[in-house]
């Protein structure tokens, strides 16, 4: 497995945001997270690229046990990760806010990776804002830098937080193919979104959390169908 | 490379934020070889204040790449100041080196103490951190008033024979037949601005290598920079060494200068900081341009202005205030927003 997490469990004093969570990513796989508001998603992965420190539990990636390690050693190993809100380098051209994930999450030189940033750029439709600020774009277009980031440090495991919440119905057909051409590539995808179509159009298995616990995971429209998780994630019963 | 025409990805024009202007090179150099010249000309009193705004440019510009870039909010970089001034009176008057010798030594050491001290205070985050170097600082200042040989409290003096050792005196005095003090300043004046010089390059090639793109990021975000492989604490640790060294060398030359020095001058939180960090916020924080527009309007100010004494730091503080208010990027910025225009082309908007 590329992504091992075992029983985990975070609480901040009394309140408990992920209680005893097993997950795996198998490499190249894509697994989406669904859940209502507050039910520990970005959480989980605060947990995963080491912004957070568990209370309890292991999180083992690429068959290293990841307790104690750095998020810039996180990002080394093979974790990408995107922002819900997105946290462009505003002072920085969008060329450069790749630059700075391909050089320091790859260990490479600028002349080496500059070849790949390009790439990467061209993949995600930004090529021709290269060379504008990263302060200046669009709410999409930031978006997309966010992952291309993700992608110039060389992932295994992307981490997609809610890419495509406030997209319109075109922006977000636009991004499904985009993430399903990065799939192709073998990267793995594990992708938290409240647009629950858009992750049903490239997952593979689907996990849904509540309360910081895991209430179901499957086949995705299986699980989808269940009761509970109607009852749960849209507040009706089926 | 790919040779197939249909791909586009094989004709990148990579540009970072504002282009290297060839022009703004040439003109640096030239402005650099009308002030090495300009002693040849100018009056002693000129000379002497010059290398006032020399010191006070290379110092902000010190911290403008600690704050500004690294996020090190330090108010205890008199700390360095005063070690240097001391360890230059310690290493020529007891060691007997030459003080230029000492100038760099003084550079040295700051660095290795420097090391130790980030240990303390860079446990602490935020305004913590900005007290703690402030304690640290006066820690120093308390060590250096118990060493008797070199004054205890009250301070002491360099000897001329010592301050008269600095090569290129003699010279100076027989080429522009000028008497030994004037001579002094003149070389002084040229280590001022070597200093400079040296402190602009140093931070400019940080800023332009691959630390500085890391360094861009961390200003801008540095959490996210973190979770892009970027090692926040080794390079915030780096520049608070380096910066320690600079403004150690600085220090030393400072009190070269004076000839005099007193723990309560040496390590003056006034003076060596709350000053430079006026330079960098009314020159506009997070830029190269900044502390260098900064550092000549305090320059003029403290010129015509000092005079009036009490009113004359209302004054400084009221103008610091009004730009944080109303112009938050500084002069700078207001230029910016007013012109599209870069000197230092190290991507910063």
């Amino acid at each position: 497995m590329l992504l091992e997490v075992t029983g985990l469990r975070k609480s901040f004093g009394s309140i408990v945001v992920a209680d005893a969570l097993d997950l795996v990513v198998a490499p190249g796989e894509a697994v989406g997270i669904i859940g209502p508001n507050g039910a520990g998603k970005t959480t989980l992965f605060n947990l995963i690229a080491g912004g957070l420190t568990p209370t309890a539990g292991h999180i083992r990636f690429d068959g290293r046990d990841l307790l104690g390690v750095a998020p810039p050693a996180r990002c080394r190993a093979g974790i990408g990760r995107t922002h819900q809100i997105p946290q462009p380098f505003e002072k920085l051209t969008v060329f450069e806010n790749l630059l700075v994930g391909a050089v320091y999450g790859r260990q490479k030189s600028e002349r080496e990776v500059a070849q790949a940033c390009g790439e990467i750029l061209e993949r995600l439709g930004l090529l021709r804002r290269a060379n504008a600020l990263a302060g200046s774009l669009t709410l999409l277009e930031r978006k997309r830098l966010e992952m291309a980031r993700a992608l110039a440090t060389a992932p295994k495991l992307l981490l997609l937080d809610e890419i495509a919440g406030g997209l319109t119905e075109g922006e977000c057909g636009e991004l499904v193919a985009t993430i399903r051409e990065i799939r192709k590539t073998g990267v793995a995808i594990l992708w938290i979104e409240h647009v629950v179509h858009a992750l049903l159009a490239v997952i593979d298995r689907l996990v849904v959390l509540n309360f910081g616990r895991k209430i179901a995971e499957g086949e995705p429209k299986a699980v989808m169908q269940r009761p509970d998780v109607h009852q749960i994630y849209i507040g009706i019963e089926a | 490379m790919d040779d197939s025409a249909a791909k586009p990805a094989q004709t990148f024009r990579i540009e970072t934020a504002g282009g290297a202007p060839r022009i703004a090179a040439s003109i640096a150099v030239l402005i650099v070889l009308v002030l090495a010249l300009l002693p040849m000309v100018a009056s002693r009193t000129l000379v002497q204040d010059f290398i006032f705004l020399f010191y006070m440019l290379a110092l902000a510009q010190c911290w403008n790449l600690l704050a500004g870039y690294a996020g090190l909010i330090s108010v205890g970089q008199q700390a360095f100041v005063g070690l240097g001034g001391y360890l230059l009176f310690a290493l020529t008057l007891i060691g007997g080196l030459n003080p230029l010798l000492a100038i760099l030594l003084a550079g040295v050491i700051s660095a290795l103490c420097a090391l130790p001290t980030a240990l303390i205070v860079f446990r602490l985050r935020g305004a913590y951190f900005a007290i703690g170097t402030w304690v640290v600082a006066e820690v120093y200042r308390l060590v250096f008033a118990q060493i008797k040989p070199l004054g205890g409290g009250t301070g002491t003096s360099l000897t001329s024979s010592v301050t008269s050792s600095v090569p290129g005196i003699e010279q100076v005095r027989a080429l522009l037949d000028v008497r030994t003090p004037a001579a002094r300043d003149i070389v002084s004046y040229w280590v001022a601005l070597t200093l400079v010089v040296a402190t602009l390059a140093a931070v400019y090639f940080i800023l332009r290598s691959r630390r500085g793109l890391a360094l861009g990021a961390i200003r801008d975000q540095e959490a996210a920079a973190a979770g892009l492989g970027v090692d926040i604490y080794r390079i915030k640790l780096a520049v608070y060494v380096a910066t320690a060294a600079m403004t150690g060398m600085i220090g030393a030359l400072i009190y070269l200068q004076k000839a005099r020095i007193s723990p309560d001058a040496a390590f003056s939180v006034l003076d060596w900081t709350a000053y430079v960090i006026f330079i960098v916020v009314i020159g506009g924080i997070g830029t190269m341009e900044g502390p260098v527009i900064g550092a000549v309007v305090f320059y003029l100010m403290q010129r015509y202005l000092a005079d009036f004494g009490a009113w004359y730091l209302i004054l400084l503080g009221t103008l610091g205030i009004l730009i944080m208010l109303f112009a938050p990027r500084g002069l700078w910025g207001l230029i910016l927003n007013w012109r599209d225009v870069t000197i230092f082309p190290i991507g910063d908007g």
